[in-house]
């Protein structure tokens, strides 16, 4: 069983959601990304995603954009990002880590090779956010290939039709997007994602996580009512940009933040 | 006159693939939509209420059908081939971008969405989509580069006269792939209400083929004229290529007459080996970017990388899909043009026919010198002059030194 579904199901039995802070690798240095990763472990992250930057990120709203934009300074490249997760599996064996970004760096490096290289590395899944189904034939292949889950979006544009084409070809988990928008939107509706989540369930075993517009513990907390996890990315990256060193200090605060989204799922 | 039908032949399928190129690279949010306006599209190309109102929107708004001039006195001194020139430059509002944006606002409309946004770069299909959305009553919000704005004030400031919002984009490079991305954020945000018109043969399917149908009309014209004129068809086409949308509506029309000769001229910049270019015909090799698999300039991480060309139109880091298919096909053969010898063209076109080229086109008007020469005088080359230069006097005033 992958450590993706091994995660879930552990998450079921104990009666809790799962909590997946996003990062975006190499920001605001290279040098952060794994005591940035472990500090999210150590603030209860069930699963981490790890952002690979890149130059022109279309879904993102300006929080993670301004993340890749700082981790590219450094010329951050996806090769970097894979070498960042051999690291992390040195000591961390069980939290899963699911690489998120956009096709083209994976197009330059190669399907097969990029496969080859993440399943060394001891990556679980890959969210390519503008591969949709329709596209993904070829690295559906080679991700099964390599045991990696390739997890796919569900919108609030999707019909019902379509969520369960996508519920064919994904596996891991299924991210639904909570609102129509970027990355870090202010425009949450639970009541919106509950009635989707609801329905994606009538005709998939795969658990939901649900992102984009969970901002605070209050709004994490309210998803996490109606689905299987929460991923929260643009509150954390915009902490990550204001730190000023890699530090304990600074580590811990991000352990912090993460704790008390912890806590406010944890408690419903 | 207009013929009263769009083409749509055997490209792309029906997920908008041109082989290997093509597509549809957007994140789920943005499929639906896609997939409605591909309905809609496809409905209304075949409605002769829809195409009857573009043609005469074309007709008594944009000025079509626009003159096939022969430019004999130029032709002569180049001592070869008879040069035509297409003059899109004619058009209301300056430039070939206003074929497009009639017929996306027109198509809006029909979709009931009441807002338009649309990307720009030196601010032409900035202008075209603000000049459509003020004549059909349609909320316009544009993105442009922070980096283009300064560059092309006087473009921004007609935006704003027509009623258009102009928003400027900080993000990344600061200029048209980044207006891009940003414009793609809006309408993927108020999906509900808003159409984005794309203003060139990229992005995701369906808009290569939309746009390209809507800019065929000239190719159409062109074709039809040339017959008229010189009793035949011409032995080469020439048209410069940023994204490639006044060049694939010029070649389409005559892709299936194999003795027609296509060029595509991309920007050249400082030299191909400098590497200060926008050649990714030349010069790039193929990727994903906005929307669609093309030939990209990108760096060994697949990064997009900066471009540089002496026009703006033509400083995009990707092509039209199709272009990228008619490459590989080999039946159109691309070539680089530099920003020395398009300003060559541009002056020498002034003061030889009276015609002042924009930046883009000259591009197209300096191969056609290279070209020329080597080809007989009773053999026929149609250019396109895709946009007049008035925009660009301000850019070669600084590059001479001159202050206005």
């Amino acid at each position: 069983m992958s450590r993706i579904a091994n995660c879930f199901n552990d998450l079921k039995e104990k009666n809790r959601k799962g909590l997946i802070p996003f990062i975006v690798a190499g920001d605001p240095q290279p040098g952060f990304t794994l005591p940035l990763m472990n500090a999210l472990v150590d603030g209860g992250a069930d699963l981490i995603e790890l952002g690979v930057p890149f130059s022109d990120p279309m879904a993102d709203g300006p929080v993670i954009q301004r993340g890749s934009e700082r981790a590219l300074v450094h010329d951050t490249s996806l090769r970097d990002v894979i070498s960042m997760v051999v690291e992390f599996r040195k000591e961390n064996k069980q939290t899963p880590v699911i690489l998120m970004g956009y096709l083209n760096p994976v197009e330059v490096m190669g399907y097969e090779e990029f496969a080859k290289a993440a399943s060394e590395a001891g990556v679980d899944g890959a969210l390519i956010v503008d591969l949709p189904p329709e596209e993904a034939g070829e690295l559906k292949e080679i991700m099964v290939k390599y045991d990696i889950d390739l997890i796919f979006l569900i919108s609030p544009t999707t019909n019902v039709e379509r969520q369960k084409y996508i519920s064919k070809i994904a596996s891991g988990f299924l991210y639904y997007v909570s609102l129509k928008g970027v990355t870090g939107s202010n425009r949450l509706d639970t009541g919106s994602v509950e009635e989707s989540v609801t329905t994606i369930k009538q005709h998939s075993d795969l658990p939901v996580g649900v992102g984009f517009g969970i901002r605070d513990a209050e709004s994490a907390a309210n998803v996490a009512k109606v689905c299987d996890a929460v991923v929260i990315g643009s509150p954390i990256v915009e902490l990550v940009g204001n730190l000023s060193d890699d530090s304990e200090t600074s580590m811990k605060s991000i352990t912090t933040y993460l704790s008390t989204m912890r806590q406010a799922i944890d408690v419903i | 006159m207009l013929n009263n039908s769009l083409p749509n032949e055997s490209l792309p399928d029906e997920n908008g693939h041109f082989g290997p190129y093509g597509g549809r690279f957007v994140a789920e949010t943005l499929m639906g939509p896609l997939q409605e306006l591909t309905e809609a599209y496809t409905r209304y190309l075949k409605d002769p209420e829809f195409l009857a109102e573009l043609d005469d929107e074309l007709h008594h708004y944009v000025g079509r059908p626009s003159p096939l001039y022969h430019a004999r006195r130029w032709s002569e001194i180049m001592g070869g081939a008879q040069i035509y020139l297409k003059r899109e430059d004619l058009n209301h509002t300056g430039a070939h971008k206003i074929n497009n944006t009639v017929g996306q606002a027109l198509l809006a409309k029909r979709m009931g969405k009441t807002r338009i946004i649309a990307e720009t770069g030196a601010g032409q299909h900035g202008v075209a989509t603000a000049t459509v959305a003020a004549r059909l009553g349609l909320e316009c919000v544009v993105y442009m580069g922070s980096e283009d704005i300064k560059r092309q004030s006087t473009n921004v400031f007609r935006m704003k006269l027509l009623g258009a919002t102009v928003v400027p984009v900080e993000s990344g490079s600061k200029t048209l792939k980044d207006a891009l991305n940003e414009a793609m954020r809006d309408w993927v945000t108020n999906i509900d209400d808003t159409f984005y018109i794309i203003g060139t043969v990229a992005g995701p399917h369906p808009y290569p083929v939309m746009v390209r149908d809507f800019q065929t009309v000239i190719g159409r014209e062109a074709k039809q004229q040339c017959l008229q004129q010189a009793g035949r068809l011409p032995d080469a086409l020439i048209a410069c290529v940023g994204g490639g949308s006044n060049a694939i509506g010029l070649f389409y029309p005559f892709i299936e007459d194999e003795d027609v000769a296509i060029y595509g001229v991309e920007a050249g910049g400082d030299g191909l080996e400098t590497g200060h270019h926008a050649a990714p015909l030349n010069a790039g090799r193929p990727g994903v970017l906005h929307g669609n698999r093309t030939y990209l300039m990108e760096d060994d991480n697949g990064q997009i990388i900066e471009t540089h060309s002496i026009s703006a139109g033509l400083d995009y880091p990707g092509v039209g899909p199709e272009h990228s298919w008619l490459k590989d096909s080999g039946r159109a053969k691309y070539v680089a043009i530099n920003d020395d010898e398009a300003l060559q063209a541009f002056h020498d076109l002034t003061k030889i026919e009276g015609i002042m080229p924009a930046l883009e086109s000259s591009h197209a008007l300096a191969y056609a010198t290279k070209l020329a020469p080597k080809m007989k005088k009773d053999e026929i080359i149609i250019v396109n002059l895709s946009g007049r230069g008035d925009k660009d006097i301000q850019t070669v005033a600084t590059l001479e030194g001159i202050t206005l």
